[in-house]
């Protein structure tokens, strides 16, 4: 099945700058085999909409810049998207927050059946998925005349930039709906971003503390230059916010290296870090299932290990 | 006002799943089920909204074939009103058409709010609330960490990529649940029995005017690409060591 209509992939973006994932998400709608149109809608976004344009494979990128699409709320951004999908035959967005509260909405509105968490495009009309946390792969043939799929962006690659699509401005005006945005608390970080870090050091609950993953995560991550990740134990602890929870029903990473501390490797951790290309686990039960899937486990106390690595990477870097 | 609770009734989270050997799905006799986790948070949240004199009624429905009301069972005995049933003979129903099944429900039931869990941990879809909203029209806040009901309005607090955001949604709405806004109750021995006497009411899909005709045609379920485990290094420096050599330092 060749695709004649093109693609619209829907951009991570903040208005000011494109998230990285986008990237990701679009060699796996240029593997669709048509070309690729970006979305791009928010509010004062021209900016995000010129780092689109520069990835290479994009055909034209659409902005829709208006105060009723600030902050993305999934109302306004599924009626734009409604409205322009009769002119393609698929629409794909990243696994982000946003792209999974928005593409099921698209999805119904369009009486589509969405395939979530892409892992594979084994031709356009045929993925493959995971499910029950990773612990089977489903291949799937969509059936529905628009394909709506979102796409687990740690499975594929960034598309490179060097190009300079056109950028079309399109009317943005909105339907009001009956959400409406209060407040945004968004932590700001010097650190790289967990879902495009290149590597990325855990705390699970063995931390024990707030203090103590700070004392101790924190600063081998930025000896390392790395992410900063958790468990669920350790966020639901209030040792790390919510939003470095790596895992099944957080974010789903695939870094050069992941280094697990105090983490006992539960499934539901595990289908969310276990395509990271080397893994390393630091824990003082030899047992614990975190050393079945680690690269090279270290066992013992980690409040006297960490500090030892830390010194060992210092003087490697030296 | 009242609130629906769809739950599903998906293999229990301890379980580690097996594919069948044909590749024609996961070994699914013999294991042990239970309420999907992000469900008893929805039916804990209901349940709070009504102790707090905000909800009058919880409504808890589930999509499913035989057995399919142990899980409606297990929602009565946390402390939902009563139970609505869509018997099917299969399991699997997707998101889409459970999203109209529940549509047709809420016609008729006329819930002021419908709290949905974020994910089924067995699909990994996280499709059905937005569904849902989009096929009524109504507004929806996915992920929710919390939850203030005002009037004629509820405040919810969502955890999203990088942090927390807040939005008002005139009701009525539909919720999905994240993981922290509440901790479920365990149902007591008193509430089980007493939940043997609340009803359950059966209705078909065909009642419902909903075909159930998938629209994704699954061709195949292989195991994931194993991983096997590595060696295991005496000290920080044998580790380094290591990192070095592989080229990820
Ligand atoms: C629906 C659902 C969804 C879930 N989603 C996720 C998810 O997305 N992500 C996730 O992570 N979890 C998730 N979980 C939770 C998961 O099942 C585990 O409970 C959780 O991952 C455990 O976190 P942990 O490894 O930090 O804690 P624990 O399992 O308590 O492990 C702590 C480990 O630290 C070790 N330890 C203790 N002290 C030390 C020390 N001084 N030095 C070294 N090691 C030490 C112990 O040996 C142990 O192995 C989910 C659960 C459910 C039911
Ligand atoms: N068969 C079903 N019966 C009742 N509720 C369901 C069913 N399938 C999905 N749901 C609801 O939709 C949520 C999200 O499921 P999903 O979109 O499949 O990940 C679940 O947490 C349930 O609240």
């Amino acid at each position: 099945m060749a695709d004649t209509l093109p693609t619209l992939l829907l951009a991570e973006h903040d208005d000011v700058s494109l998230n990285p994932v986008t990237a990701r998400a679009l060699t796996a709608a240029l593997a669709l085999g048509a070309p690729v149109h970006v979305l791009v809608a928010g509010e004062n976004a021209r900016a995000a909409a010129e780092a689109a344009a520069k990835l290479d494979g994009v055909a034209e990128v659409l902005l829709a810049d208006s105060p009723a699409l600030a902050h993305r709320l999934a109302e306004p951004v599924a009626a734009l998207a409604v409205a322009l999908a009769s002119g393609y035959g698929a629409l794909v967005a990243p696994s982000t927050a946003t792209g999974k509260s928005v593409m099921p909405r698209i999805a119904a509105l369009l009486d589509a059946m969405q395939v979530s968490d892409v892992i594979a495009v084994v031709a356009p009309d045929i993925f493959d998925r995971p499910i029950y946390a990773g612990n089977a792969i489903q291949r799937v043939r969509a059936t529905d005349a628009t394909r709506v799929l979102t796409i687990r962006t740690a499975s594929f690659a960034a598309a490179g930039e060097g190009n300079a699509a056109p950028i079309r401005a399109l009317d943005a005006a909105a339907p009001t709906s009956g959400a409406s945005f209060v407040s945004e608390e968004i932590a700001a970080s010097a650190r790289p971003d967990l879902s495009a870090a290149r590597i990325i050091v855990s705390g699970g609950r063995a931390l024990g503390s707030a203090e103590n993953f700070h004392a101790i995560v924190e600063p081998l991550a930025d000896a390392l230059g790395a992410a900063v990740g958790a468990s669920r134990a350790a966020v639901d602890a209030g040792y790390a916010p919510n939003d470095w929870q790596v895992g099944q029903t957080g974010k789903v990473v695939a870094p050069d290296l992941y280094v697990a501390l105090g983490i006992s490797g539960a499934i539901q951790h595990l289908a969310g870090m276990k395509d990271s290309k080397v893994i390393v686990a630091i824990n003082k039960d030899e047992d614990a299932p975190i050393f079945q899937v680690a690269d090279y486990g270290l066992v013992g106390d980690l409040f006297e290990i960490v500090p030892a690595l830390q010194a060992e990477i210092a003087k490697a870097k030296a | 006002m009242k609130i629906l609770v769809p739950v599903k009734r998906v293999v229990d989270y301890n379980v580690k799943i097996r594919v069948k050997a044909d590749g024609s799905g996961v070994e699914l006799a013999n294991i042990k089920m239970s309420m999907n986790p992000f469900d008893e948070i929805a039916v804990e949240e209901a349940l709070r909204l009504r102790e707090a004199g905000v909800a009058s009624e919880v409504i808890a429905v589930s999509i499913g074939p035989v057995k399919t009301d142990e899980t409606i069972r297990t929602a009565l005995a946390m402390g939902a009103d009563r139970g609505i049933w869509v018997k099917t003979d299969e399991a699997g129903i997707e998101p889409l058409t459970v999203a109209k099944l529940l549509k047709a429900i809420i016609a008729a039931e006329g819930p002021s709010l419908v709290i949905l869990g974020k994910q089924a941990i067995d699909d990994d879809c996280n499709q059905t609330g937005q569904m849902l909203a989009a096929l009524l029209g109504w507004p929806q806040a996915t992920f929710a960490s919390k939850v203030v009901v005002g009037e004629g309005t509820v405040d919810v607090t969502r955890e999203i990529d990088g942090g927390l955001q807040t939005l008002r949604l005139a009701l009525p709405a539909v919720l999905t649940t994240d993981l922290r806004l509440n901790e479920p109750r365990y149902a007591s021995l008193p509430n089980i029995m007493k939940a043997k006497k609340k009803p359950i009411e059966e209705k078909t899909a065909a009642a419902l005017g909903v075909d159930l005709a998938p629209r994704l045609e699954i061709l195949s379920t292989s195991e994931p690409s194993g991983r096997t485990g590595g060696i295991k290094v005496a000290s920080a420096a044998e580790l380094v060591a290591h990192l070095k050599t592989a080229g990820v330092l």
